[in-house]
């Protein structure tokens, strides 16, 4: 096997606030192989999203790494100095966020901001970058980049300019690229396009993905392993069929369960009552102890580590190990 | 056959977007309207529930809203129960014809309101319609209606940000069901919110649908979601309704090319690293919608009569499509 690409271990992230520190991320561990593709899943609030933030060296303050270490290709990330971790995100890391709108600046060309990416990460002149610019964008599936190019973000449709925004995120040909829900603001039919393309970019550049989305399908669609996140820990991570077709972490099965299938008929779904804790009362042991219904007195007081149980890694004491009935 | 409880002929409604009166002259710019919704006819049995499908722009919501009479249709009918409801709703009737269909709203943070107690946001239509006596009495329909989406009736103390999503849609839900509605038009009432708590508000649907012999309109844009609450699907696209047929029907032999399209496009758990069927194109423009078929420049099946003669909706071995090629049998 090779050396992983990205390796997040013991990764601890606090919100120091008047009334106490939050913890949002709690011993977040995991790694990226080369040409990986990883999903993070879970609820709102169970700090996906955050975990990618952590990455990219983007937490909103007060927000700050307490504890454990990001390593990229072996080298340590997460205590850069603010100008050198500018350096490695987009000419290592690139990101894709939700809302296009949002991560383009609509005063300025679509050819600019690419040109502007390109030229900071790379050793090019002003037209070598722009040829580069109208490679991106065809490679992207934009069609007549030549013409677009010169476009404003008003005259995109939302499927194009989330290519225009993955297009520059693969400016400088980064090894890791961090998409947090980059399909979900748009439509089913535009978001199997996107999808097929991130997998396919990623293919043609041996760059590795972390995915984060609250979409099942989308992960059981895209990726190779998957992480299911639960009130700021990873609750499972494991092979992505193993996980959706094996889970063994409660919170999983329930979640599977919840998913209304294409495949089958239930006059009810299965549902996990209650809600996620806010990060002011996450409770003493396992985080999903009130909602689960295979808890003991252990889960109340003890935290469970992530063990192996069957061909994926769950955090429970009492993981579910028979095949659930599909 | 009993008569359907919902009746809907050739609605339609048109936006008009047109920019100020003063660019207009200036700029020398037309006027421009949006065909939102575009002759749109089905029938809702009841105690059932017909689903509407499309994606965004596709016009369901507008559906929704002429429905309960929140716009005013530019053309075409909606009849409840054998009432036409723009002339119901503009009369003496219009009151007891509120009480019996009823709205949920797809945000639960928008559509209550932040000032108000639990209490008053339901009991509100209880009073409107005259439905209780006094404080007391209100308290206590507020408790039962709770109770039943599975709130503690104490919780009528508390104000809506007490609450997390799927609970606040809860009391939106408690409050479309203060008057006994037979009828619910439901615009997206999951998609704000989480999958295991999506799980918890479909289940209290199916189960009040099933006790109360609700009938409901469900507009979502989740096909998956579609398939486990539906009787009847309508698909949408550019204010049309391009096929309509039963659930089962639908899901296992779609005939417009856009259904198949769309039902290819779902990512779904179950298939694993399949590989997808990739999709042409994007939905045009709503103000400048192509000519005949609105389908036709994403269509593999398209010929010459489809850019040129708009599909009408025909009933076609059971099912209702809007496809000169399924009609023709070349698909």
């Amino acid at each position: 096997m090779t050396a992983p690409l990205l390796e997040v271990s013991h990764l601890r992230v606090e919100f120091p606030t008047r009334r106490g520190t939050l913890l949002a991320l709690d011993d977040i561990s995991f790694s990226i192989a080369p040409g990986e593709i990883l999903g993070v899943v879970g609820e709102s609030g169970a700090g996906k999203s955050l975990t990618g933030a952590a990455i990219i060296g983007l937490l909103d303050p007060p927000g700050r790494i307490a504890a454990g270490e990001i390593r990229l290709a072996g080298r340590r990330i997460d205590n850069l100095p603010y100008e050198q971790m500018r350096r490695v995100r987009g000419r290592e890391i690139g990101a894709v966020f939700q809302d296009p709108l949002t991560s383009l600046n609509p005063l300025y060309t679509v050819g600019h901001q690419l040109v502007e990416t390109i030229t900071t990460h790379l050793d090019l002149t002003a037209s070598q970058a722009r040829t580069r610019a109208i490679e991106l964008l065809a490679s992207t599936g934009i069609p007549a980049p030549e013409a677009r190019i010169d476009h404003f973000l008003h005259q995109f449709s939302g499927g194009m300019r989330q290519r225009v925004v993955i297009a520059l995120a693969l400016a400088a040909s980064p090894k890791l690229i961090v998409a947090d829900e980059p399909t979900t603001a748009l439509d089913v039919s535009i978001q199997a396009q996107i999808i097929a393309l991130l997998k396919k970019v990623c293919k043609d550049q041996g760059a590795a993905v972390m995915l984060v989305t609250h979409d099942m399908g989308v992960i059981a669609e895209t990726c190779d392993r998957v992480a299911v996140m639960y009130a700021g820990r990873i609750a499972e991570i494991g092979p992505v069929a193993d996980v959706i077709h094996r889970p063994a972490h409660p919170y999983t099965v329930g979640l599977m369960g919840s998913i209304p299938a294409m495949d089958e008929d239930r006059e009810r779904l299965l549902q996990i009552d209650g809600s996620m804790p806010r990060l002011t009362a996450i409770p003493a042991g396992c985080a999903f102890n009130p909602r689960c219904d295979r808890v003991v007195e252990r889960c109340r007081v003890e935290r469970p580590d992530l063990a192996q149980v069957g061909a994926t890694s769950a955090a429970c004491w009492r993981p579910v190990t028979v095949e659930v009935a599909r | 056959m009993s008569r359907p409880l919902v009746e809907v002929k050739d609605l339609a409604k048109v936006f008009d977007v047109s920019p100020p009166w003063l660019n207009r002259v200036v700029e020398r710019k037309p006027k421009a309207f949006v065909h939102a919704v575009d002759g749109v006819s089905f029938a809702i049995e009841r105690g059932k529930t017909l689903a509407l499908v499309g994606e965004s722009g596709c016009g369901k919501s507008t559906v929704a809203r002429l429905l309960v009479g929140l716009y005013g249709a530019t053309r075409g009918s909606v009849s409840f129960d054998g009432e036409d409801i723009v002339k119901t709703l503009a009369g003496a009737g219009a009151g007891p014809l509120r009480r019996r269909m009823q709205m949920i709203f797809q945000d639960p943070y928008a559509s209550l309101n932040p000032r108000w107690k639990v209490l008053d946001i339901v009991a509100e239509p209880l009073r409107e319609h005259g439905l209780v006596k006094g404080a007391a009495d209100a308290r206590q329909r507020v408790g039962e209606l709770l109770s039943s989406v599975g709130l503690n009736p104490a919780d009528a103390e508390k104000f809506p940000h007490q609450f997390s999503g799927g609970q606040r849609q809860r009391i939106s839900i408690a409050r479309a069901l203060a008057t006994n509605p037979e009828f619910l038009v439901c615009d997206e009432p999951t998609s704000a919110l989480d999958v295991s708590v999506q799980a918890q508000v479909l289940n209290i649907m199916k189960d009040l649908q099933r006790d109360k012999g609700l009938t409901y309109l469900f507009i979502s844009h989740n096909l998956a979601v579609v398939r486990h609450v539906a009787d009847q699907v309508g698909v949408m696209y550019l204010g049309r309704l391009v096929e309509v047929a039963g659930k089962v029907e639908l899901f296992a032999r779609p005939r417009h090319p856009y259904t198949r399209m769309l039902l290819d496009a779902i990512p779904d758990i179950h298939m694993s690293g399949r590989a997808r069927t990739p999709v042409q194109g994007e939905v045009p423009n709503p103000l400048n919608p192509p000519s005949g078929c609105s389908f036709h420049p994403r269509c593999p099946l398209a010929n010459e009569r489809c850019k040129a003669e708009r599909p009408a909706l025909l009933e076609i071995k059971g099912v209702r499509v809007a496809c000169h090629a399924v009609e023709e049998g070349r698909d």
